[in-house]
Formats: structure tokens, sequence, C-alpha cells
């Protein structure tokens, strides 16, 4: 793991906000959601389901349903420019080659009427203008990069043909075709078996460390997360509730939630096997109230978490928690 | 190549039905009530005469050996001799192919140019209004009767603004293009609200799908994604609906050509059941089938052109 | 859950008994109930509701247009069509009842058989079904009544004999999928009968969408046969039924475009009717099973 630099933040995205309608009313799936992302870095981005994480890549992108999805407040900004305020065209330009996106499935993110070389180097012959003999070269080399056997044979070959492990690395090869300088990683193991797991997420490294991109790595494993990040940000309800260096989150958790993901995790050494859940539901993300969303599940509330306006705030030099009380977090 | 090989299989497949048809076809006349051979002539009939016809049409053998005789002659082409009008099924029959053919495939066409575009937008707009407007003239249309639609087009089209003729085939392909209009219209707005039912939820299906948003994300238009994605995988279904309803369209056909006086074969079929000439009947409940299934046969064709998966 | 989405409890409590069924009901299905009702009622009524005789013909009063006195018109004989179009309520939806409910007995039973037992009966039956649907519908329907000759008695014959095919191959897929299910396995166990098996328990929890099929199918019915009156080949003159209207008036259409247009607007009428009723249908069934004992 590479240190924290200096360099100021490639990703920023500043109390961005983004709202739902449904039918019955809208659901608030991110509220003054702030975080950062620097190139050579990896962040993670960690929560269960319904906590806004696939929902903010997605906003990056913006690749959000519309009309039903809208972005109500905040800024994306991406080396200075506000994403949020460009037009589309100009945006079309910078999804695939300056900010890329892996998706979880990778049995349904490639077409299956299409090879896997035209869909690997499609971005190459659409923003660099290669020609397909040139894009195949390319292309075979990217597939050797990411880990794929027989290249030069395999490039013709069709989706279906491939294991989910082989596929998710044709879909990293796709998404570094035009070497990105943000990769955004949604769940990209989730779908793996664990042995392949650990591969794919060693790739993401390896290319990350050779390539000098930003990183972002959604997951609702703390454990996949931990392995391979630099800074963390913890996300539930639609907020983010902690953020920090990894090694320092992870000893020292300063959000009633984080200690509760850690604790909630499978641990095979210690001598009580039982597993230990966070106790009740995440909250509907239809009917906000008021105070701290994670209140009525936490075992360190008090009647103020339920009132008063929780925002991250620093509790230590690059550590921030939205707990009103981070100190009682043991 | 695959192509034959592909081809070959699938009539392998089809030999059992076929089978079935032939027999169907080769039974009809055995089971009309009364003495079929008279009923044909009508009676102005002498004992000699009603006996040489019964030669003639090989009905003075056993069962087993007619029907040999029935199958081994359909499969060179020979579907015996209509009575009636004194002449080779096959030619009667082969006179009448062409416009009903034409007229199929110009209905196919114009309904998939219909139905495609409205399923293509209701699917993009799953607003209500729009979902409910378009659900109320499928059920409405679903049950208008095609020789009511026919009727009413020609009363405006033909009669009124006289923009086209209300009968025949025409004579050059552009005549044909031009007479042929209105009953493949009136075959497409019957069968197209069937069509843009399964077609929206199609459309959806692949406009929904992940690698669609994987596209997006590289930076395609959204042009782009439709044409190279989206259609591509909504072709399959598209195909499928096509060829499930095939029935239907050759259904729709025979009412239409008889509304518009089309010398196909549906109004071959009309004719020989008003005349009774059995062999003529059963040369055309071949044809039929057949048809059906060299339908078949290409929508499965066009599916192994599309996706991989399916070659053998 | 969100509180969004009637749970079966919510629904169930909304009433027993009639009044909480009709509560249960979309708009597309009230909508079509009654109209059908209406239809059915002037249809029965039809004797009461005009003072013309269907079947008399006044040269007199030939070729009207619609107006005070006749008020669909009069047709090429001068009978009054509006008359004619309500008797021919009696003719089309009988025929189309029949034509839809006895092959969908027959069909149901036979492919929910055939999906339980397997064997050699599901074969078999299977070749027939291939090859009834290897010809388009209308055109097996005419062939059989080149066989059996024109009239209505030989109309409900020959659908019949291939009507049934499509709820057969209906019944079994589903039959297939139930058959696989515990409650199934659970009665064989028990050493039920298959036909126990069958009656009481399976078949309940299939025929919905028979049902919601039958809707359709209906609808079809009645167009084949007014298409089949309109070549000639179906219901004899002189009884009134919608398809033969509208073939009778098929040469006037320039001059008198009420006779072919009015009995048409009937047959749209009624099968909207018979869809929404089948749209509806589709929407109380869902997806609910029912457990048999």
């Amino acid at each position: 793991m590479s240190p924290a630099t200096e360099a100021p933040a490639l990703l920023r995205v500043e109390d961005l906000e983004v709202a739902f309608r449904v039918p019955g009313g809208e659901v608030v799936a991110s509220r003054g959601v702030s975080l950062e992302a620097r190139a050579g870095e990896t962040l993670g981005l960690v929560g269960e389901s319904g906590s806004g994480k696939s929902v903010l890549c997605r906003a990056v992108l913006r690749l959000l349903p519309r009309p039903a999805a809208s972005v109500r407040r905040g800024k994306i900004l991406f080396d200075g420019t506000d994403l949020l305020g460009l037009p589309e065209p100009r945006m079309r330009e910078i999804r695939g080659a300056d900010i890329a996106m892996v998706f979880q499935n990778p049995m349904t993110s490639l077409s299956p009427v299409w090879p896997l070389g035209d869909q690997i180097t499609e971005g190459l012959r659409l923003h660099r203008g290669l020609s397909r003999k040139a894009a195949r070269e390319a292309g075979i080399a990217l597939m050797q990069a990411t880990g794929i056997p027989e290249p030069a044979r395999r490039y013709d070959d069709y989706p279906w043909q491939w294991s989910g492990g082989m596929l998710q690395r044709a879909v990293i090869a796709m998404a570094m075709a035009c070497s990105p300088r943000l990769l955004l990683a949604d769940e990209p193991t989730t779908a793996l078996d664990v042995t392949i797991q650990e591969q794919i997420l060693a790739l993401l490294s390896e290319l990350q460390a050779a390539k000098g991109m930003a990183l972002v790595l959604v997951s609702h494993d703390i454990g996949v997360v931990a392995e391979t990040c630099d800074r963390i940000a913890v996300m539930y309800a639609g907020t983010v509730v902690e953020t920090g260096p990894a090694a320092e989150v992870l000893a020292n958790p300063r959000h009633p939630y984080t200690l509760g993901l850690m604790g909630s995790r499978p641990d095979m050494d210690g001598d009580d096997r039982r597993l230990r859940p966070i106790p009740g539901q995440p909250p509907d993300l239809a009917r906000r109230s008021p105070g701290c969303p994670f209140a009525d599940r936490c075992v360190f509330v008090s009647d103020e978490c339920r009132t008063a306006q929780v925002a991250l705030t620093a509790c230590a030099p690059g550590h921030a928690s939205a707990c009103l009380f981070p100190e009682r977090v043991q | 190549m695959w192509v034959l090989r592909f081809i070959a299989l699938r009539l392998l497949q089809a030999v059992p039905v076929l089978l079935g048809v032939t027999l169907v076809a080769f039974l009809a006349i055995h089971f009309v009530p009364g003495d079929p051979v008279r009923i044909m002539l009508q009676g102005r009939a002498s004992e000699a005469a009603v006996a040489e016809v019964y030669a003639r049409l090989g009905m003075d053998k056993p069962l087993l050996v007619q029907y040999a005789r029935f199958v081994g002659n359909a499969l060179a082409g020979d579907l015996g001799t209509s009575i009636i009008q004194r002449a080779p099924v096959a030619k009667i029959v082969w006179d009448r192919l062409v416009p009903s053919v034409f007229l199929l495939t110009y209905a196919t066409i114009l309904s998939v140019l219909l139905a495609v575009p409205l399923a293509v937008w209701a699917a993009a707009r799953r607003q209500r209004l729009a979902d409910h407007v378009i659900r109320l003239v499928g059920t409405v249309s679903f049950a208008m009767p095609s020789f009511w639609i026919g009727l009413i087009l020609i009363l405006f089209f033909g009669l009124t603004l006289k923009w086209f003729p209300i009968s025949g085939f025409g004579r050059d392909f552009l005549g044909h293009l031009h007479h042929l209009f209105l009953p493949a219209l009136t075959i497409a707005l019957f069968l197209g609200p069937l069509l843009i039912q399964s077609l929206r939820a199609a459309m959806l299906d692949a406009m929904t799908a992940e690698h669609v948003e994987v596209a997006r994300a590289k930076g395609l238009s959204e042009s782009r994604i439709l044409f190279k994605y989206v259609l591509r995988a909504a072709a399959i279904p598209v195909i499928t609906i096509l060829a499930v309803n095939i029935g239907w369209l050759i259904s729709g056909s025979v009412i239409v050509e008889s509304v518009f006086s089309v010398s196909g074969l549906g109004m071959l079929l009309v004719h020989a059941v008003s005349t009774r000439d059995y062999p003529l009947i059963q040369g055309l409940t071949v044809v039929f089938a057949l048809l059906v299934l060299v339908v078949s046969l290409l929508a499965d064709l066009a599916y192994a052109l599309i996706d991989r998966r399916v070659r053998p | 859950m969100s509180a969004a989405l009637p749970t079966d409890d919510a629904v169930s409590e909304r009433g027993a008994g009639l009044r909480g069924e009709w509560a249960r009901w979309s708009t597309s299905l009230r909508v079509g109930l009654v109209l059908l009702v209406l239809i059915v009622a002037a249809g029965v009524f039809a004797p009461w509701l005009t003072p013309y005789d269907p079947l008399r013909q006044d040269y007199s009063s030939a070729l009207q247009p619609p107006g005070a006195a006749h008020w669909f018109g009069t047709d090429s004989l001068g009978r009054d069509i509006f008359t004619r179009a309500l008797f021919a309520i009696r003719t089309d939806l009988v025929i189309g009842f029949w034509t839809t409910y006895v092959p969908m007995l027959m069909g149901v039973l036979l492919g929910a058989w055939a999906g339980l037992q397997r064997g050699w009966f599901d074969t078999a039956l299977m070749r027939v079904i291939d090859t009834a649907l290897a010809f388009p519908f209308l055109v097996l329907i005419i062939v059989i009544l080149a066989i059996l000759g024109p009239g209505t008695h030989n109309i409900y014959i020959a659908v019949f004999l291939v009507g049934w095919t499509m709820y057969a191959r209906l019944a079994r897929a589903e039959m297939l999928v139930e058959a696989g299910k515990d409650y199934v396995l659970a009665a064989r166990t028990l050493g039920y009968p298959a036909r126990r098996i069958l009656l009481r328990h399976a078949l309940p929890n299939i025929i919905n969408s028979s049902i919601v099929f039958s809707m359709s199918d209906f609808v079809l019915n009645i167009l084949l046969v007014s298409g089949l009156s309109f070549l000639g080949l179906g219901v004899p003159a002189p009884t009134p039924e919608w398809g033969a209207m509208v073939a009778e008036g098929k040469d006037f259409m320039q001059q008198a475009w009420w006779i072919s247009t009015l009995p048409g607007l009937m047959i749209v009428v009624t099968g909207v009717a018979l869809a929404l009723v089948g749209d509806g249908l589709t929407h109380r069934f869902g997806d609910r099973h029912v457990t048999g004992h």
C-alpha cells in the first residue's frame, strides 16, 4: 500500500445530494456526501446495500437514471472541473477515457452478441480513434496485462465461453483500455468465488500502482477493503459517516457503525463462534427523520443524537467522523 | 458451412410434423360425409364417369397404398389433380403463390416498421398516461376484425381519397407495391398491436440490460448504444414474436385477400371450398403447412445469424 | 419492506363476500364486466328492444341511412340493421362461448394429464398438438368445414376438433412446473390416485392462466366466426351474424357505408369488453396460488 500523497484530490465530492422519484413520493439516496480520491491512492467505500455507494459511483459518471433521479445539491469536482455542470457530449468524452467503471456482475456486463475483443477495445476506437488493427494489438496487450492467458487466440471469443473470473479480467481490461485517471470499481469481486476474489483485488492494486491512477473500491465487505485500500470512507443510509486512513479507521473506529461492521465479521480464530450482527434495520430512505440516521441501532446513543444535525467533523488528522460522540466508540 | 448443417438439422426435426400434416391432408377427402367424387361432379355424373374419376385419383386402391402414393407424389412435387379445374394442383397453386408471398412479406415489413418504433417509444417513456393509452389502443385493435379494417381502409383511401387501388395485384413491382399497400396495411394494423405489447417488454429488457449501462459508462452515445446493443438484443424477441404469430399472419391474409380480391392462395382456398374441389383443398393444406414451416426455418436461421450461441 | 405495497393480508382485509370482491377489481375489470352485461342483456331482450323483425325484407326501405326510424340504417334487402345487430349478439356470443369453453375444458384436462403422467400419452399428445399447430388456425378450420360441409353445427365440430390444442399446451407447461412442487410429491407419496391429484390439487393452481387466456380466445373465436361468415363459410343466411352482415355491405361501401361499418363496430365493442375483463382477471389473479388439501 503506497502512503497517501499530499497531491490535491483528483476527485472531490462536496455535499452531494441525490433524490429518486418513486411512486408515492421520493427517496433521498445520498445526502451530504463528501469525499476525496487522490491519484496513486486507493479509496475504499464501505457500506451495506442501500447505503448509497453505487448511487455515488453512478452520480460521478452521470449515469443516474433520468428522469427518476436528480442531483439536488453539491459538486463533483474532477481535476477541478465540476462534472455536474458539463454538457453531455463533453461528459461522454470523459466516460471511459478519464474516468472508467468496473461493474459488479461480469456475466451481465458484457453483451452476448459481440466478441470480447471488440467490446474491450471499443473505447479505444471511440476515444482514441484507433483502427481495427491497432485496436486489436492494443486489446491483446490489455488482455495480457490483466492476466488473460493466450490473448491472441481468445480475442474473438464470446462472453459465454468464459468463466466469471476471466470475464471480470476482461471487464477490467475494458475499463483500463484508455488508461483512465480514475477507476471506480463497484463491488468487483462480489459475484466471484473467494479464491478468484484475491486475484482480482491483486490485479487492481497492480494496475493502480503501475498507472498511478486513483482507484475507488466499493464493497460491502470491510475485509476486502481492509486489505487493499489506503483510505476508507464508510457510508450508511446515504451519507458518509467516517473517513480516514485505512489503518487508522480499522484500528480506531470513531463511529459506532464502523465498530459494528468490524464486530460483525465472522472471526474464525476467536473463541466466540457466534455471529454478531448489528441489531435493527437501516432507516427507510423515503422517510427521513432529524438527527443521526444510526440513532435507532446505536449502542452509545443519547437523546441529542436524535435531534441534532450531524456532519463529518475531524477527530484526528485526516480522520473524520459524523458521530456526535466519537470518543464513546470503543 | 454451418448454414447447411443447420438447415438439414431443422428439416430432419420437422419430419414427424410433416408426416402428420400429410396425413391430415390425405385423410381430408376420406372423411367427407357422402361420396366425395359424386359431390365434386355435382350429379351430372354417370356411373362410368364416377368410376373413371375414382381410378384417376387412385382412390380405388387400399388406403395405405393411397397414402404412400400421396406422400411419394408430394415429395416429387405432384400434389394431385383438380377434377373441377382440370389441371394439376401444383400448377394451380404455383400460379397463385407469388401474390400471397408478396403480401405476407410486405405485411411483415409494415408490421415491423409500425410496431418497433412504437414499442421503443413506449419502453422509453414508461409514464403512466402513455402506457395506458398504448394499452387501450392495443386492446381495441385486438378486437377489430381484419375484414372490417380492410373495408374501412377501402372506404377512406380507396374510394374517397382514391390514393390506392382497391383490388388486384398490379403488373410490375411498383404496381404490386401500390396495389398491395392497403391489404398489407390491413394485416399490419391487425397484427401490430399483438407485436407492440410483446416488443415493448422485450425492448425494456434490452434497454435496461446491464451491458447497456456498461456501454454508456464507456462513453458511447445514446444512438450508438441503441443501434449496436439494444436493437440487436431486441431483434431476437422480435423474430420470435413474428415467427410465433405467422399462423395469425397467414390466417389474416386469407381474409384480407378476399376483401381486396387479391388472387393468392387465400382466395384460392375459399374458391376451392365453395366448389368442393377436394384434391385442390388437399394440396393447399400441405402448401399452407409448408409455408408455416419455411417461415419458422427462416426465423431460426435469423436467430443463428444474430446470436452465435444458437449455432450448432 | 416499506409500506407501499399492499400485502395479501391487506387485500383480504377489505372484506369477504361480494362487496370485498368488487373492491378488489381494477377499473378494466369493472368497465369490461358492465359493458359485457349490457351487451348480453341487449341480446337477451332483443325482441323487446326493437319493433322490427330481423328477417323481414322490405324493398321499399332498402339502403336507408341511419336515422330516427332506423338507428343503424337498413341494408339492401330493407332489413333494419340495428335489429339484426342486436339479434346477432345471440348468434355470435353463443357460438363464441361454446367454441371457447368446451375446447378449454378438453384442452386443460388433456394437457394437465399429459404433464402429470408423462410417458406415451404425453408424447402422443405433443405430436398431435404440433401437427395441429403447424397449420394456420383459420386454414385448418376452413379445411374441416370444407369436408363436413357448411352450417353452424359443423363450425362447432371443427373448433372442438382443433381448438383444444392451445389450452393443452398451456396446461401441460403449467403442470410440468407444478408436478415438481412438494404438494404434488406429497400427494403421490400418500398414494392418491393420479386423477385425484389432478382434479383436486393441481388443477386449481394451473387453471388461472387458462381462464385469462380464454378471454382472448373468446374474442378470437368471435373474430373467427365472423371471419368465416364474411367468407361465406360460416353461419348460413339469413341468420343475423355480424361478419355476414359486414359481407353483405361489402359491395355497397360507397353508397351505404353503414351496412358494413356498424356491425363491425359491434364486434369491436364486444371484443373490447371481453379483453378488458381478461385484462382485469390477469391483475386480479396475479401470482396467487391455491393450496390444495
